[in-house]
């Protein structure tokens, strides 16, 4: 039973995390803290297309790097 | 976004998904029993459709704000993966996907196994090969339907998008009975990767609370802006030696099932 809640879980999170997870954390983050700056009435729409610039290169760099 | 774009987003999106199930389907029907894939297609269809009818209408349901959130969320992710993975590929860092060699693999595997009868199916393995491939990648187009389709308040077209996609590359692989190796997979990945990446963004931080400046106009700066990014980066990794690449070489289009299987990759 202890094996099949594993498989599932490790299903879901190949699923939605996939290969790496800083970019999942990366995309939380980011949506958390427009929501913030939203809030606050402050023009909040580059910033994910900022955590994109940054967290797409840093996520290939992890990659080429393991080879 | 209009309802051109909004089906052109779901057909390539729901192409690649169905280029893959159609390997899984051909690799069970080859090497075990075509009646045993086709009732296994037909059950993971049947089961598809039960979860588009339960869910489709309960999302139409959920508040536009949040669901933009979460969707928004979920596709940025699922992008970013899938572009992540095609800038590897087209930079030479990773192995391109290739359906020959999937499809060798898959044979391979199939014929290893004995050959048990269950009821109405005269062989299981080949029975449960097709289900649980076509189950899998049925639900990411599922997932993109209801995602695309809910977001755009266009379920119908979204569906009909998806059903194009899937008849028009399981056609293919009917009539040709052989892997969909000629479909220019990895290309049309790198495209799913940029515009999934791109609404992803758009929705994600409208559901948020940000506000686009042009609105909706803003996705046609979006898309461009991030395909112009990952060619970039594609650009980059190639010529930078300090990355350490492992390179590796593309497996030509049409290097078939035996050559492979041959070649022992």
């Amino acid at each position: 039973m202890a094996a099949r809640i594993r498989a599932f879980a490790a299903f879901w999170y190949d699923f939605v995390v996939g290969d790496d997870w800083l970019i999942a954390v990366g995309v939380v983050i980011g949506l958390a803290l427009t929501y913030l700056m939203s809030r606050a009435a402050v023009p909040a729409w580059w910033l994910l297309p900022l955590a994109l610039v940054l967290l797409l290169p840093l996520s290939l760099w992890r990659a080429a790097r393991r080879g | 976004m209009g309802s051109g774009a909004l089906f052109i987003a779901v057909f390539l999106a729901c192409a690649v998904e169905a280029v893959e199930a159609t390997t899984i389907v051909l690799a069970a029907g080859t090497a075990r029993d075509w009646r045993s894939a086709t009732i296994g297609m037909a059950g993971a269809l049947a089961v598809l459709a039960i979860i588009v009818a339960a869910l489709g209408p309960a999302v139409s349901e959920v508040p536009l704000r949040g669901l933009r959130l979460v969707v928004g969320a979920l596709l940025l992710v699922f992008g970013l993966q899938w572009l992540r993975k095609a800038i590897l590929r087209a930079s030479g860092h990773k192995a391109r996907h290739d359906e020959d060699k999937i499809f060798a693999e898959q044979l391979a595997a199939a014929a290893a196994q004995p050959r048990r009868q269950a009821g109405l199916v005269p062989d299981w393995y080949g029975f449960t090969l097709s289900f649980k491939g076509v189950l899998l990648e049925g639900l990411e187009v599922v997932f993109i339907v209801l995602t695309f389709g809910s977001n755009q308040h266009d379920i119908g077209l979204a569906t009909v998008a998806a059903g194009c996609a899937v008849a028009v590359v399981a056609a293919a692989g009917a009539a040709i009975r052989s892997p969909l190796s000629r479909v220019p997979e990895n290309t049309m990945k790198f495209a799913v990767g940029i515009m999934l990446t791109a609404f992803g963004t758009f929705w994600g931080a409208e559901g948020a609370g940000a506000h686009w400046p042009g609105s909706d106009a803003a996705l046609l700066v979006l898309v461009p802006a991030i395909g112009a990014f990952a060619l970039g980066l594609v650009a980059l990794l190639r010529n930078n030696p300090r990355t350490g690449a492992r390179r590796e070489a593309p497996v030509s289009a049409t290097t078939g099932p035996a050559a492979v299987a041959a070649d022992g990759s």
